[in-house]
């Protein structure tokens, strides 16, 4: 279970996260939806303690992310995988081993094993035949879509998706969020999903939150949101320019 | 007057900044080396680096160390020949060159072409998220990124810097011999007759330092890389006048020591 316990984040001047409680269940998939610019990236590097809270503390299984040092924080950190709302690839190796990164740094597999593995993940997020091209040739969609191969790939306990859809044509983005159920179901993580994308997250969801104003607004299941009473819900969710969210 | 008193509260501004930088420079190393300790060193990524620095320094390092022995073998002669002890062009190159032109000049240039790069690679890793993401698969940044370039840095500047001296040494050889005529056995053999060992193997201490200190200020500062590429430019711009500054202040304190 990952808890965030009355966490505070501003930058400079400006409040980002104020005083956000929200809990992830484990082996459950949760996506995050909010307005951009609202703090979700934030909250999610948070959770990996690549920031730290002004105040509160970020839980895993009862474990203080910020209480530990980091010998114990790089422990932990194996059992994530995460995809950067960018990317973030290695630009300087090509597609191949910026998939199989992760498995050189903390597995010993022979070549032929890591050669199957990266195989079978890319073909997976629909990319195979790329694997020589760099990073800086692909579009963003495929950059995110391998990003994505790369966080699955040590099949974590944990696996941390800022925006896996955005930028994917409709199909790709159905590709993906069935990728997301598919293995889901079978390696069973626990699935924290940040997403702009309403329809995907009715259907990846078992529980979906929204951000608003650095707090959660609203929680449950896709029907609590199709159905919710709160306007500021019932305009994110129907994308209304009308509503009380003032641009 | 005032703005006498300005400009010198602008230097006085800029020793604080240097002298700052070196606490968290101290900080930086320190955890550099204690990552060494925890994860021992990625071989692949250390011998990139030395083929970078070693073999990619080649033909800038060749080339000043040609021109520094020969403008001092030129520069020499005209106040040799005055007193008439021409032969001593020869250990006077040798010297200049082991002692103190090849290790600060190789540092010199590396910094500018290695250490800059150092700088805006890690720059641009910092500003991508790239180290970010180094840090989520539980990957030290420093043991990946660092470690290897400061290894690197440290075993090849002397080897660097044994290249600039002797590529100089034949330089001014060449210029003693062919455009000065003078003969050039003697240059040889003054310089056996002159140069004792502690001055090479001091030149080399020097360079050990030299090749620590770039690469540790140059990788530091690329960590501290934000706010896009203007950002990366301005920390690549730091890194290599921090480089120098402290390459410069270093060798007088390792002259004193040393010699
Ligand atoms: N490193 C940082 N330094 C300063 N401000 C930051 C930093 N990171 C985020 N912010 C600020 O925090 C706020 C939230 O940013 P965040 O990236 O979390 O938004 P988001 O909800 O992920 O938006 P989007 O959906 O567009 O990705 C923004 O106002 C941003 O300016
Ligand atoms: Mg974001």
């Amino acid at each position: 279970m990952i808890i965030l316990e009355n966490v505070n984040k501003s930058f400079k001047n400006v409040k980002v996260l104020n005083n956000l409680n929200i809990s992830f269940e484990d082996k459950k998939i949760t996506v995050v939806i909010g307005r951009s610019g609202e703090g979700k990236s934030v909250m999610l590097k948070h959770i990996v303690g690549l920031l730290r809270p002004d105040s509160g503390r970020v839980l895993f299984n009862d474990i203080d992310l910020n209480a530990i040092n980091k010998k114990e924080l790089n422990e932990l950190r194996k059992k994530f995988g995460m995809v950067f709302q960018d990317g973030a690839l290695f630009d300087s190796i090509n597609i191949f081993e910026n998939v199989a990164f992760p498995l050189r740094q903390h597995l010993k597999l022979s070549e032929g094993d890591i050669i199957k593995k990266v195989m079978s993940g890319l073909n997976d997020v629909g990319l195979s035949g790329i694997e020589s091209k760099m990073p800086a040739e692909l579009s963003g969609g495929m950059r995110k879509r391998v990003a994505v191969a790369r966080a699955m790939i040590l099949e974590p306990e944990t696996v941390l998706f800022d925006e896996p859809t955005t930028g994917l044509d409709p199909i790709m983005s159905d590709v993906i969020n069935n990728l997301i159920i598919s293995t889901q179901k079978h390696f069973k993580y626990t699935g924290i999903i940040i997403s702009h994308d309403i329809e995907g997250a009715y259907k990846t969801a078992d529980t979906i939150a929204m951000l608003y104003e650095g707090a959660i607004i609203e929680k449950g299941d896709a029907e609590k949101f199709k159905t919710s009473d709160n306007p500021v819900v019932r305009q994110f969710v129907t994308g209304s320019m009308n509503g009380p969210i003032v641009i | 007057m005032d703005f006498i008193l300005r400009y010198f509260e602008r230097i006085g501004l800029f020793v604080l900044y240097i002298i700052n930088e070196l606490g968290s420079l101290i900080i930086y190393l320190w955890n550099c080396i204690l990552s060494i300790f925890r994860y021992s060193v990625n071989l692949n990524n250390l011998f990139d680096q030395m083929s970078f620095i070693g073999m990619g320094s080649f033909y800038i390092v060749g080339l000043t160390g040609l021109f520094t022995g020969m403008v001092l073998s030129l520069q020499s002669y005209y106040a040799a020949r005055i007193v008439g002890v021409t032969y001593m062009i020869g250990p006077t190159i040798a010297l200049s060159m082991t002692r103190e032109l090849g290790p600060v000049l190789t540092a010199l240039m590396i910094t500018a072409r290695c250490g800059s790069s150092m700088a805006s690679e890690i720059g641009t890793m910092k500003i991508s998220e790239q180290v970010d993401a180094l840090e989520v698969m539980a990957v030290d940044p420093f043991y990946f990124l660092s470690v290897p370039r400061i290894i690197a840095s440290m075993i090849m500047l002397p080897i660097m810097s044994i290249v600039t001296s002797l590529i100089g040494i034949f330089g001014g050889y060449v210029v003693y011999k062919f455009f000065l005529g003078l003969n050039g056995t003697v240059f040889v053999d003054m310089i056996y007759k002159y140069i004792k060992l502690s001055d090479i193997y001091n030149g080399l201490i020097k360079a050990v330092f030299f090749g620590i200190i770039l690469a540790t200020i140059s990788t530091f500062k690329g960590f501290e890389a934000s706010g896009g590429s203007k950002g990366v430019g301005r920390v690549t711009t730091q890194a290599v006048v921090l480089s120098s500054i402290y390459i410069l202040f270093a060798d007088y304190i390792l002259t004193s020591i040393l010699f």
